[in-house]
């Protein structure tokens, strides 16, 4: 139903597009209110027949890594947690949500529809719907969006999206032959045959399957293929280093000043309350230039300090018609505007997901990397980043791969990732998209910026660029 | 042909013949190098150095083969392997570490340049293959592999590479301990992917070499207790004997006495282990230059030649879509969209299933991953029915070998697809003219004659009628060289060029094989369907046919298709280097086939040497009929075939090209 509505939405931006060109965009009172308030007098990107989307309220449990206080939860007891701090920061009435979606990567096999189970026990009204979403490292924002677009095709007016993921327990398995034998066993109706399937289990039966971070089609796992991008564009081992160590200092200032304000408490069962996300370590050049590379050896260059780590957390986003939000007497943070999804190469471009993004999503929003204020990347590992950066100032690339006359450009760093990243705050493969979103919000708000963008890469070649618009203060 | 840079201490040798698309050790290269090195190892600044190669997708494909055939003597031949030895030793002895950074072909005399140097770094890229393919020439690795192969990965795997002249990807090389490093491809950054990987190698090696220099990489990796083991138990004078014994019957067998070369690789090899390295190269240089003065080799790096010359099309380019099993399996991995039509369900079934399973034994081989080869599969769609036809660009039928079907199935197809499409039909045997006669566009109409299986058989013979358009020539011709096949092409005549030639034959038993035929006469016909050829015959088109053939017909053993044939008839008997067989069969072949050029069915005598060599198994080692006529004498061979003239008549009376050259003794098919 989500691509379906996706589609719906594709074609609602036509008219407007058409209604760009010839510089007749009109505006909504919003709009006109918001053109007099902000700084900095850019255009709204409110379209005709478009309902405006607001971002009300944004949460996310502490980020932790993985196997540490959260390691007995499971992963819809994360999910909660996130969904009930919502529920306390807004005071949404419990029947109020038409809709709650969750994208999560690893699942569980006990709660494939995490959201569902993590929405029962949360305090929302048992009469809400809810499904989970997967699309890797974007699994959140699309879950965001989905919301999105039922609400802008008339289905829904409230909406909580939110992601999880949980890497202190994964589903280990049985190897197939040996679940090949135990189904076997289930049905198995004499002595004899049991006895006779039981005496066929070998010891190699016996080793497990693991899950592994790695590419389904291609069998290279997520870091091997970051060093071959970080190769590719020539992105030394320093500037890696150099960009981790600057996400661990800006992440630990944000933490500090006090700016992370997305991040609620959390009163972990048989623990001490959680209030703080526990990744964030500024190191120095020096150490981190001790480590080996975890994945190309001998001669690679991503390490375990330049890459995310596995780690453990959710987040959830309340997200309504403007209308509604107002109605309901929310002061909401943002606007959710144009956003797209891309997709490549998963073996050599595998991560490159923010340069396909960025100029797609800029184009549709007929803004220019120029009137963005701010930037929030998901940086998976730190040689990603850089090459992302590299390929965006290409005009190669950009000629080659993105089908352009020149270059995208790179975002300039005083913009870029101010409060510290994945890297640095964490990286629940599920739940980063909430965090980016409400980031952007947050930090548009803090630094009187208008525009921001979110963009990400994802497993499968995949990824998402985002386009949000500050509220009006 | 040699540059160098020298980056820090560390000299950055870039190999690179500007006059051919791949570097070989020709003379101007080995000079280049030689002058280079000199240089190199005269500047005391310099602390290491790295060889690497600019050209694409080739670090050294080998020894210049012009230069060997051009040899004179034995002496002289044996000088040339010498003067590899000596420049191979200095780079061993060399004062600095050397680094091989190689990506793309590494083969033959490029391989033993590469384990001259001190370290190995390679590509994981499917192009980057490392192997000593000269046995396949009749030739031995002359520059020192003999010698240094062997201590390198051990006499086992030395044996294996050099005994069959396999081509060893990256991994397995350094799982063999072939090459100490890999490094792996990239993809597109800001440069070309290729272009990229080899800046990449190349920062990745002078890496290494200044490692190297300073001690930090070791040059040899300690060895595991099972290796050890095995060095050990390998230094024990019986076991190796036990070794040298199995491998020289091995290799007896397989050759059956027509190939000398791998008995002196053999030779070479323990010669080197047990009086030491200055006898060993003395066997090698020795022996390189009796090798390559043989007629064998001669005719083996005849039929190279041949081979790559029936891979350039001369007919200009293009177009696609096909149908059959194998057909399909070798046009769906090369990218075609191809449909399969069959006429039930159970047939489609058997032949998608079969396509998967030898896609699936790949990727159990690791040759492919599961994701390629269900894109591959994804180009195939099986039907029942004609639909799609209408978008096809060329469709090759492979029904059953009878015309009545034959020009139904024309007659269907060409109701459905566009004017620009081929009809090609795949037969073996039945006449193209006939089947085009019921076309409404014969011009558009060609015989595909594949062997089968068609996923293993290069051999392709395209057939084409008087009417066939040079397009549709063009067009079947770069579909074959895109398949992966050599192709020749040949004028329709009854049995075409390899079936013609393959029924001549009225004797054809298990013979065939003691003789050298390795996918013998008999064999073939089991594959063909002895149907089919007594079909064919029964036509009357001019092939006699013995009663032997008619009666194994009509016991209904037809061939494989029935899982019994000629085959079970014969076994027991041993021909093995039996003369008077061979010249009776040979003559027989080599008589055809020079008819086949006379009446202009062939084109030339190199496609028909390989369509002989690779369509029905003629031995390589006398290089095809035409090669053998050159060089076996053509008056001599018209001599013996009069005597068989007078026992059995017609058959072997020789044809006027054949008598033409044996009166004029200067008159060679090749120059």
């Amino acid at each position: 139903m989500a691509s379906m509505l996706l589609t719906t939405m594709r074609s609602c931006h036509v008219s407007p597009s058409l209604a760009m060109r010839f510089g007749a965009r009109s505006l909504s009172t919003t709009a006109q209110l918001q053109a007099q308030v902000q700084t900095k007098s850019k255009k709204t990107l409110a379209r005709p027949g478009v309902k405006n989307i607001v971002l009300v309220e944004g949460v996310r449990t502490p980020f932790l890594l993985s196997g540490t206080t959260y390691a007995d939860l499971m992963p819809h007891d994360l999910a909660r947690a996130a969904l009930q701090g919502l529920l306390n920061k807004t005071g949404v009435p419990r029947d109020a949500v038409d809709y709650i979606i969750y994208g999560t990567v690893i699942q569980e096999v006990k709660t494939s529809n995490v959201a569902r189970e993590a929405a029962l026990g949360a305090g929302f009204s048992d009469k809400i719907p809810a499904h989970t979403v997967t699309m890797a490292c974007i699994s959140s924002n699309q879950a965001m969006t989905s919301g999105a677009g039922l609400i802008a095709a008339g289905q829904c007016d409230a909406i909580v999206a939110g992601g999880v993921e949980f890497m202190s327990d994964v589903p280990i398995r049985h190897s197939r032959k040996m679940r090949k034998t135990m189904l076997a066993l289930n049905k198995a109706k004499t002595v004899g045959q049991r006895l006779g399937l039981i005496g066929s289990i070998r010891m190699a039966h016996l080793a497990p399957e693991l899950p592994a971070v790695a590419e389904f089609s291609t069998a290279e796992t997520m870091g091997h293929s970051a060093d071959r991008l970080a190769a590719a564009f020539g992105v030394s081992r320093l500037e890696q280093d150099e960009f981790a160590l600057r996400s661990h200092t800006l992440a630990k200032k944000a933490q500090d000043g006090g700016l992370l304000e997305d991040v609620i408490s959390f009163k972990v069962p048989g623990r001490d309350i959680v209030s703080k996300d526990n990744g964030i370590r500024p190191s120095s050049m020096e150490q981190m230039s001790k480590l080996k590379a975890a994945f190309v050896k001998p001669h690679g260059t991503v390490t375990a300090a330049n890459s995310s780590f596995l780690t453990d957390g959710a987040s959830a986003v309340l997200i309504m018609s403007e209308e509604k939000a107002l109605a309901m007497g929310y002061k909401p943070k943002a606007y959710l505007r144009d956003f797209v999804y891309v997709s490549q190469d998963p073996k050599d471009q595998l991560l490159l997901g923010p340069t396909y993004g960025t100029p797609k999503v800029l184009e549709r929003a007929g803004l220019t990397m120029n009137d963005i204020d701010v930037f929030e990347f998901h940086e998976a590992f730190a040689g990603q980043i850089m090459a992302n950066l590299k390929a965006m100032d290409s005009d190669w690339f950009g000629q080659t791969y993105l089908g352009r006359k020149s270059k995208v450009g790179a975002p300039p760093m005083e913009k870029f990732n101010l409060w510290g990243g994945s890297l640095s705050l964490g990286h629940p493969f599920g739940a980063t998209g909430c965090r980016l979103v409400t980031t952007v919000a947050h930090r548009l708000k803090k630094e009187g910026g208008q525009y921001g963008l979110v963009a990400a890469c994802a497993a499968g070649g995949q990824g998402h660029a985002m386009v949000i618009e500050a509220y009006p203060q | 042909h040699v540059s160098y840079e020298l980056k820090d201490d560390v000299a950055v040798v870039r190999l690179h013949d500007p006059t051919a698309k791949v570097n070989t050790l020709s003379s101007q290269m080995q000079s280049d190098l030689k002058e280079v090195m000199g240089e190199i190892w005269s500047n005391k600044s310099v602390k290491s150095a790295v060889f690497i190669s600019s050209k694409p997708g080739c670090f050294i494909a080998g020894a210049d083969i012009n230069m060997i055939q051009s040899c004179q003597s034995s002496e002289e031949a044996a000088r040339l392997s010498q003067e590899g030895q000596k420049m191979f030793e200095q780079i061993e002895k060399s004062p600095i570490p050397i680094v091989a950074a190689i990506h793309g072909s590494c083969l033959g005399g490029g391989l033993e340049f590469a384990i001259a140097c001190q370290y190995r770094i390679a590509t994981r890229s499917k192009k980057t293959v490392l192997g000593t393919p000269e046995v396949m020439l009749g030739l031995l690795p002359g520059a020192g592999g003999t010698q240094r192969l062997p201590k390198m990965v051990g006499l086992p795997d030395a044996f294996d590479m050099m005994l069959t002249g396999r081509r060893i990807r990256a991994d397995k090389a350094k799982k063999m301990g072939l090459v100490n490093q890999l490094v792996d491809p990239l993809g597109p950054g800001l440069k070309p992917a290729e272009e990229r990987t080899i800046e990449y190698l190349e920062e990745i090696a002078v890496g290494v070499a200044k490692g190297i220099s300073n001690k930090k990489v070791p040059l040899t990796k300690e060895k595991s207790l099972k290796e050890k083991l095995q060095d050990k138990l390998m230094d024990l004078a019986p076991v190796r004997k036990k070794i040298f014994k199995t491998v020289s019957e091995k290799a007896q067998n397989q050759s059956k006495g027509f190939y000398p070369a791998p008995a002196k690789i053999i030779e070479c090899v323990q010669t080197g282990l047990e009086q030491g390295r200055e006898a060993g190269y003395l066997a090698e240089s020795e022996n390189f230059g009796k090798l390559a003065m043989s007629p064998e080799s001669k005719s083996l790096i005849g039929v190279y030649h041949g081979q790559m010359a029936c891979r350039k099309n001369h007919f200009g380019s293009q177009r696609r879509k096909a149908d059959g099993n194998g057909l399909a399996q070798v046009s769906i991995d090369k990218g075609l969209t191809t449909i399969l039509k069959d006429t039930d369900v159970e047939s489609i079934s058997r032949g998608q299933e079969h396509i998967y399973t030898s896609l699936d034994n790949k990727v159990k081989r690791k040759f492919m991953t599961s994701f390629e080869r269900d894109v591959i599969m994804s180009n195939l769609s099986v039907q029942l029915d004609y639909s799609g036809f209408e978008s096809a660009d060329m469709v090759i039928e492979a029904v059953v070998e009878d015309m009545d079907i034959k020009h139904q199935v024309l007659k269907e197809v060409e109701a459905v697809i566009p004017p620009h499409c081929i009809f090609a039909t795949n037969t073996s045997a039945l006449p193209v003219t006939e089947i085009a006669a019921a076309s409404k566009r014969p011009e558009k109409v060609i015989g595909m004659h594949y062997f089968s299986p068609v996923d293993k058989m290069q051999l392709l013979e395209i057939v084409t009628t008087d009417k066939t358009s040079q397009d549709t020539i063009a067009s079947a011709f770069s579909l074959g060289v895109k398949q992966g096949k050599t192709v020749i092409v040949v004028k329709d005549c009854p049995g075409f060029y390899t079936t013609r030639v393959c029924i001549s034959l009225e004797e054809h038993t298990a013979i065939g094989h003691s003789v050298g035929l390795s996918l013998s006469i008999p064999l073939i016909c089991d594959e063909v369907g002895l149907d089919v050829i007594l079909h064919i015959s029964e036509v009357g088109y001019g092939c006699c046919l013995s009663l032997h053939m008619s009666d194994t017909c009509s016991l209904y053993l037809v061939g494989r298709k029935s899982g019994k044939g000629f085959f079970l008839y014969e076994k027991g008997k041993n021909y093995k280097n039996d003369i008077y067989w061979f010249h009776r069969l040979i003559s027989r072949v080599v008589n055809e086939s020079l008819l086949c050029l006379q009446e202009g069915v062939l084109r030339n005598p190199v496609e028909g040497d390989i369509g002989a060599i690779f369509g029905f198994g003629y031995p390589p080692s006398i290089g095809g009929p035409f090669r053998f006529v050159d060089t076996f004498g053509a008056e001599r061979l018209v001599s013996i075939m009069r005597k068989y003239e007078e026992v059995y008549g017609a058959p072997f009376t020789p044809c006027q090209l054949l008598l033409d050259h044996a009166k004029d003794p200067s008159k060679k098919f090749y120059k």
